[in-house]
């Protein structure tokens, strides 16, 4: 399974809208995306329950990990741009 | 036609159906086993689905706030690792109720630990979790209900989260079973200007549709009310809504003036008032400033805040009084311990004699406020007891700059010399819950002796009517600004009594303006003197409001 790190662009972190609009997108890949704060275990990135229970801040990075290495640098795309800003 | 009784908020009513929100699902201690789990973990699928779907169409029909909130509950609704989860328990031949309260319950308790917002975050997730159990259980939908037409919202109690999510357009008044005048449910009815009862329990029969009138002044709701009361409650609404914009001076129907002030404590309260229908503040308590201070605060302090409020007042009235405190009112700084009657004891004006340096830093304050805003205060003390008490503060304040200077009238000894008192200081304040206490001898604090603090008492009324007489004798202004000045029936003995101005909470002023402009200054004179006629608290009451005009009495809910 391919892993990349990425730091959270939002300005609110992954919360509310940017982890919304991130859970829809992974969910309609249709592929299994895990997310982690690095060294944690991971968790389901589609879940919006779990990736908002990460509490993750701007600017602190997480491990994205999927097999499908398209998906997995779109994902890494989208956490890297201010999704609220848009 | 049946009359149920609760405690009103407001004084607004509004007819209209019955909506009921249900209770919040608890998940029977005994929920069996499924018989066939994979049947139940699909249907319990379904059920997250459907709870999503309902959740997604109110979201779409709503606007703002509201809709952020559904939306973010309908896509937890939706959420895999909530319906996966809860399923996979489900197949382990768990409940799919306490599935449900297990799984939700695990994210519930990570939110609420994450604290800030997320923890507001888990109050949508229990709303979810609810909404599933009920459906599961073929319970009603737990909340208040999708509204479709304006209806009068019944609940057991509304909590925050319920409140948070009301479709305002379509909730023409709220009636709980439990609750009090202080609760959630009643402050944010009072904020929204609902009609609202509250302690109704009651209403716990009333099923959905019905009709039902609510009368908050009252504190009833009537159910399937005839058409008598309905036009009732017509023809108070119009006029609420009319006294709401009627911003015009305080004055009987024949014109004569009654100031119709504030009573505020601090210069954030008066910053509220610049765009009220008030003609300024008769009632600025000062305390506010010190009651929590370890040290007396500092002139700079007192004067910029002095200050504030004579800015956001402008060229209305402004009336401070200098410290009151001492007796339910302790100061870390000043008060002595010990006292075995401090209602009684060193208090208000009479602070001078134990820390003469507080009253003079407070002048000087209000002296420097004057200077730098231009505004021209009236300042008062409390507490006075005597003529010399009341010509020593006198001279204290003008050398201190004030140019009109009064002192409340609490104790009797002070209305039964009101004109040599009033001979000494521009003006006096009626300070009616203390001239009350002290004309009674009764604590104010003593809830069982609230019949005797009455300010109808005869003799209560008879030391107003001095005050007010010397007043008018001398030319100089009277004010009441205690509480009973907020009942627009008093407020009317007391401008028949020849008190100038009327000082109370703000949201009190639209009704006692209505009151005044509907009565001639001869009609509150005979109610004054019917008042004063009478024997007891109760027959003062009873002979003024005899005298009240049938439609104020209407509108106003007077009974």
């Amino acid at each position: 399974m391919a892993e990349r790190t990425v730091a959270v662009a939002s300005k609110v972190g992954l919360h509310a809208r940017p982890a919304m609009l991130f859970t829809q997108a992974v969910a309609a890949s249709g592929t299994t995306v895990t997310i982690a704060r690095p060294g944690q275990p991971p968790v389901d990135a589609s879940s919006i329950l779990f990736v908002m229970g990460l509490g993750v801040k701007h600017g602190e990075e997480v491990v994205l990990a999927c097999d499908d290495e398209k998906v997995l640098d779109d994902m890494v795309a989208m956490l890297a741009t201010d999704m609220d800003a848009e | 036609m049946r009359t149920i009784t609760g405690v009103g908020v407001g004084r607004g009513a509004v007819v209209g159906p019955v909506a009921r929100a249900h209770p919040v699902p608890t998940v029977p201690a005994d929920a069996p086993a499924p018989a066939d789990p994979e049947a139940a973990a699909e249907q319990l699928g379904t059920v997250f689905a459907e709870v999503a779907e309902t959740l997604q169409a109110r979201a779409d029909a709503a606007t703002g706030t509201l809709k952020d909130v559904l939306s973010a509950t309908a896509l937890m609704a939706q959420d895999a690792a909530l319906a996966g989860q809860a399923a996979a328990k489900v197949r382990e031949g768990v409940a799919p109720s306490r599935a449900v309260q297990e799984v939700a319950g695990q994210f519930i308790d990570m939110f609420t630990a994450a604290g800030g917002y997320m923890a507001e975050r888990a109050t949508d997730l229990a709303s979810v979790r609810d909404r599933v159990i009920a459906q599961l259980e073929g319970l009603p939908e737990p909340g208040v209900p999708a509204l479709t037409r304006p209806s009068i919202v019944v609940a057991e109690d509304l909590s925050p989260a319920d409140t948070a999510v009301l479709d305002l357009a379509n909730v023409l008044g709220i009636v709980i079973e439990k609750g009090g005048p202080t609760s959630h449910t009643a402050i944010i009815a009072g904020q929204l200007g609902l009609p609202c009862v509250v302690r109704a329990a009651e209403v716990a029969e009333l099923t959905d549709g019905e009709e039902v009138a609510v009368d908050a002044a009252r504190g009833t709701v009537i159910v399937e009310p005839d058409e008598e009361v309905k036009a009732a409650v017509v023809a108070r609404r119009a006029a609420l809504a009319a006294l709401a914009e009627d911003t015009a001076d305080g004055a009987t129907s024949d014109g004569h003036g009654v100031q119709l002030l504030a009573n505020i404590g601090t210069a954030q309260d008066a910053e509220r008032l610049t765009d009220a229908a008030v003609q300024g503040v008769g009632l600025f308590r000062t305390e506010v400033l010190f009651l929590d201070a370890q040290t007396a605060p500092s002139e700079d302090d007192q004067a910029a805040v002095y200050a504030r409020a004579l800015t956001a007042l402008g060229e209305r009235k402004v009336v401070i009084r200098t410290l009151d405190a001492g007796a339910d009112k302790p100061l870390a700084f000043v008060t002595q311990p010990g006292e075995d009657n401090p209602a009684l004891g060193v208090r208000g004006y009479r602070l001078v004699r134990a820390a003469p340096e507080l009253l003079a830093t407070q002048l000087a304050a209000i002296g420097r406020a004057q200077a730098e805003t231009g505004g021209r205060p009236w300042v008062m003390a409390p507490m006075i007891a005597t003529v010399a008490e009341a010509a020593e503060f006198a001279a204290l304040a003008r050398d201190a700059g004030v140019h009109t200077v009064g002192v409340m009238v609490e104790v009797p000894a002070v209305a039964l010399r009101a004109r040599d008192v009033l001979a000494e200081v521009d003006f006096v304040s009626i300070g009616t819950n203390d001239l009350a206490q002290y004309t009674m001898a009764t604590d104010r604090l003593r809830g069982e002796l609230v019949d005797l603090l009455d300010m109808w008492q005869p003799a209560v009324l008879d030391l107003v009517a001095m005050t007010a007489e010397a007043g008018v004798e001398l030319g100089k202004p009277v004010g009441v600004c205690g509480e009973s000045a907020a009942d627009p029936v008093m407020a009317l003995v007391l401008t028949g009594l020849g008190v100038t101005s009327l000082s109370m909470s703000p949201a009190a002023v639209p009704g006692v303006r209505y009151a005044l402009r509907a009565h001639t200054l001869d009609v509150c004179r005979q109610m004054a003197a019917a008042a004063r006629g009478a024997l007891t608290a109760p027959e003062a009451r009873a002979a003024a409001l005899d005298l009240v005009d049938p439609k104020v009495r209407e509108v106003l809910a007077l009974d």
